[in-house]
């Protein structure tokens, strides 16, 4: 959708202050992550000098970088599956009224409400009821769950107000659903879906507590690892693995917003 | 069957629905309510529960307890804790919002190139891990820390600041984590916000505040309402943070039934807080829902 | 869309070259505290029997058992701590490996040589060993000196108020206000439990916070000057912080120890047999006390500590403290409900 005229944003003068405080206070802890990351001394509140030498540590710890990768491919894959049933879903829960409507907004928020650490021990008795075997696809199958009511909200937010008649001129102009689907619908709901996988991923790239139980024996992931450091101290890599994280997921951001720009 | 899809709009819906449906009712569904005959089952000597009897206990030690002398007394200390953590989740769902919804618009109104890597942007800095997003808020709220300092060193303070370990802390912290939960739902349903609209209410007399409540607030209402419930909920089982920047001398709900498979070992007493939870939360949304709907059939009448 | 089907399959791809292997002979998995094994000396085993090992972590005994009791399998060693091992046994959740018929079992210094919980040594074999007592900064603290005793954490000096942090755990701080008072730990008796929840309800406000993370940072840094810690813990902070000094309350002190436990269904019992057995080696269980700065329960390894740790009174306990020791138990259910009630009354 193109925007005739100047852009309205001079009209609401407190929107760019205040949004650039906003990302202030969301990147002011990042700051000091990545400082202390470079910190030598092993004790955080202490400054001693600069040193790169947790990064060296964190890649020669085999555990933690599977842990880490592990936690990027169970939420990428959480996130798509996801996503992709969120948006089935709002597509199908947006045109009007229906019998059964209330049991599902009450379906989809229940992973929301239950307790993680009872959905927890809840989804691994069943799986030990049920045989399957524990490792990384059952965490996968415990994250889709969650992910699909943080991405169907997103979604269903974006469609509700959105004008129907777009969708049935879609429906005239295409000769078949699935074009209809591709070329007018989809585009529309753009801004949702991204929302909606993007908080899918980050939720599943923080669980700790569901991940924990369903994990089977290898596949542990980040949020395990470090949580598991409590007992004895968090030691200084994590800083590092943090800071890797965040270099790898600017990375991937960059690498597909350029693929985006190319393509136009 | 495509057909047959094409022509039944209910069926149609069905599919759609159905998927999604299916996974979290396989998934969840069916082991909570292996977790709902939990509850109803006595605990195990050492942990865990005994499968063959039945006992209400976890129930009746909600809202029950024996005082010394065997008499039952009414105990509110659960009910305590959970009225804490419900307020906890409606003051960061507030601050959230007041937090977000300036930048949600912020970002809806950038040209089509930006608002993408914006949608990244808020959401880059939760690729780290909660904990160590925690210890560094930690070391930034100390006295003697990094704002602490800054703060003594520009010469605007002449104290310490305490606010490490006070609730204040903890509204810090909360609200950071769910930023983004609240912002993208409110972008999502902004950006579709024709702004010729607003020029018009403009051009109309309105000032920013009119333009503002009678124009753009009620088209993100729907992203208003997703956050909110994103924000709240969630909120509502958080521990790990309120623990770590609020000095852990109050419970949160999250904190009890953990506990309750943790230390205490209490299997049907923890199933049985987390039914009383989702009892309030689901009824709390019919009643709204049920609200909604009849004040906009009223409307119609 | 074609970008999100190929990042998929990137990641199917992936998974199926990196997920848990077909149960091969020389693979070992190890269930385990975090940082509690040092990567060299697993790497040492790597080489030195073939065997490949992964390691999981858990952060507590209670969500290992939790999660061993709602079925969990797949993990050939874990961790427990002593009273934990009693449960599993109870619950027919440990492999017998008989430990006292391996090779390396006559290193075992008495009493670690038979337990309460296991006294043949069936189930299980020692690894670490510590206690719970408290840390102060010497420098810090009036008259530069504390007494060993429970009263200076839970009716701290008038100058120490607001500086004193006592471990975030339930059993930690029921035990030392039970030791204190002088009761049994694991009494099922309201009125003892009444008179525990009074003298923490008194201690409270003169609490900074309950805390069991970043105690070792926290002492270093100065933040606090006496603090509820394990022993390793407290040794690591004397490393940075040369004041620090560790009491023994004379009331009584937890004394804790980690053992080798094979869960029932192990995949690889005998190569986790094998791994114990290293592990019951001098030489291999110095190397994992110099790491985790906790004591181990091998004879003969004390060649092969580290200095540091030798003349830490932390964790080479002077020999007069040993009646102070109060060895671990598994409390009654009745008990750890009691235990339960008073933690929610003191936090609600």
């Amino acid at each position: 959708m193109s925007r005739p005229g100047a852009n309205p944003l001079w009209r609401f003068a407190g929107v760019r202050p205040l949004a650039a405080l906003f990302f202030a206070y969301l990147y002011l802890p990042i700051a000091v992550l990545l400082a202390l990351s470079f910190n030598e001394n092993r004790i955080a509140t202490i400054w001693t000098g600069f040193s790169a030498h947790w990064y060296g540590v964190v890649l020669a710890n085999d555990d933690m970088l599977r842990a880490a990768f592990n936690s990027v491919v169970i939420a990428t894959v959480a996130s798509l599956a996801g996503t992709f049933l969120a948006t089935l879903a709002a597509i199908g829960t947006s045109r009007g009224r229906f019998r059964g409507q209330t049991a599902v907004a009450g379906v989809m928020a229940m992973p929301l409400v239950v307790p993680e650490i009872v959905t927890a021990v809840a989804t691994l008795l069943f799986f030990v009821l049920v045989g399957f075997k524990l490792g990384l696809l059952t965490v996968m199958v415990a994250h889709t769950v969650f992910c699909i009511p943080f991405a169907y909200l997103p979604i269903r937010a974006r469609i509700e107000g959105m004008d129907p008649t777009l969708g049935y001129a879609a429906a005239d102009l295409y000769a078949n659903e699935w074009q209809a689907f591709r070329r007018v619908t989809l585009p529309l709901l753009w801004p949702g879906i991204l929302s909606g996988a993007v908080l899918a991923f980050i939720i599943s790239l923080d669980d700790f507590v569901i991940s924990y139980f369903v994990a089977g024996a290898g596949a542990t992931t980040l949020p395990i690892f470090i949580f598991g450091m409590i007992r004895i101290g968090v030691t200084p890599e994590v800083n590092a693995i943090s800071a890797i994280m965040l270099v790898v997921s600017i990375a991937m951001v960059s690498l597909s917003w350029l693929i985006g720009r190319a393509r136009q | 069957m495509i057909d047959y899809l094409r022509r039944n709009a209910g069926a149609r819906r069905a599919a759609l629905i159905g998927p999604a449906m299916m996974v979290i009712g396989v998934f969840m569904l069916v082991p909570i309510g292996l977790m709902a005959y939990v509850s109803v089952l006595e605990r195990g000597e050492y942990g865990g529960v005994e499968w063959q009897s039945l006992s209400l206990d976890a129930y009746a030690s909600f809202f029950f307890e024996r005082e010394l002398d065997g008499t039952l007394v009414v105990n509110t200390d659960y009910l305590q804790i959970f009225a804490r953590s419900f307020g906890l989740s409606a003051v960061t769902t507030v601050l959230a919002l007041l937090v977000g919804f300036p930048t949600a618009l912020y970002m809806a109104l950038q040209p089509e190139r930006y608002r993408n890597l914006l949608v990244f942007l808020v959401t880059i800095p939760f690729w780290t891990n909660l904990l160590v997003r925690n210890y560094a808020w930690i070391l930034l709220l100390r006295n003697n820390g990094l704002i602490d300092g800054a703060l003594a060193r520009l010469g605007i303070t002449s104290e310490p600041i305490d606010v490490l370990y006070t609730p204040l802390a903890i509204g810090i912290g909360l609200t950071y984590s769910f930023l983004p939960f609240m912002v993208l739902p409110i972008y999502a349903s902004l950006e579709k916000l024709d702004f010729r609209l607003v020029e018009a209410a403009f051009d109309l007399g309105a000032d920013r505040t009119r333009a503002l409540a009678r124009v753009v607030i009620p088209l993100a209402m729907p992203g208003i309402v997703a956050g909110s419930i994103l924000v709240f909920i969630p909120c509502l089982g958080a521990y790990v943070t309120p623990e770590l920047l609020g000095g852990s001398k109050s419970m949160m709900i999250g904190n009890l039934i953990q506990a309750q498979f943790g230390a205490s070992r209490n299997w049907p007493f923890g199933a049985a807080l987390a039914f009383a939870l989702l009892a309030l939360v689901l009824g709390a949304m019919m009643i709204y829902a049920l609200k909604v709907r009849r004040g906009t059939s009223e409307a119609r009448a | 869309m074609n970008r999100l089907l190929r990042l998929a399959a990137a990641g199917l791809a992936a998974l199926l070259w990196l997920g848990p292997a077909h149960a091969q002979d020389k693979e070992l998995f190890i269930y385990n505290w975090s940082n509690y094994l040092p990567p060299d000396l697993i790497k040492r085993f790597e080489q030195e029997t073939g065997i490949k090992v992964t390691l999981d972590v858990y952060d507590s005994n209670e969500t290992m058992l939790a999660k061993l009791q709602a079925g969990a399998t797949g993990y050939d060693l874990v961790v427990p701590s002593g009273y934990m091992v009693r449960t599993m046994i109870k619950q027919g959740l440990a492999e017998k490996i008989d430990a006292k018929s391996l090779s390396n079992f006559k290193n075992v210094r008495p009493p670690h040589d038979t337990p309460e919980f296991d006294p043949d040594s069936q189930y299980s074999a020692p690894y670490m060993w510590g206690t719970t007592g408290i840390t102060y900064d010497s420098e810090k603290v009036p008259g530069g000196e504390l007494e060993h005793t429970w009263k200076e954490f839970f009716e701290p000096r008038p100058e120490l108020e607001g500086k004193v942090v006592a471990l975030n755990d339930q059993v930690e701080v029921w035990n030392a206000a039970a030791y204190y008072l002088g009761f049994d730990k694991c009494t099922a008796d309201a009125g003892e439990a009444q008179k525990i929840l009074e003298l923490l309800e008194k201690q409270k406000p003169k609490l900074a916070m309950y805390q069991s993370s970043g105690t070792i940072d926290r002492m270093v840094a100065r933040e606090v000057a006496v603090h509820h810690q394990w022993n390793g813990a407290s040794h690591r902070v004397r490393k940075k912080l040369a004041s620090a000094r560790y009491l023994y309350p004379k009331e009584g002190i937890s004394l804790w120890g980690d053992h080798f436990v094979v869960p029932k269904g192990a995949p690889h019992m005998d190569n986790a047999k094998t791994f114990i057995n290293w592990m019951l080696d001098p030489k291999n269980a110095a190397e994992a006390s110099n790491f985790t700065g906790y004591m181990n329960a091998i004879a003969g390894s004390d060649q092969y500590l580290d200095d540091a740790i030798k003349t830490d009174p932390a964790v080479n306990m002077p020999a007069e403290y040993a009646s102070r020791l109060r060895p671990s138990k598994d409390c009654s259910k009745e008990s750890r409900e009691l235990r339960d009630k008073v933690w929610t009354k003191l936090k609600k």
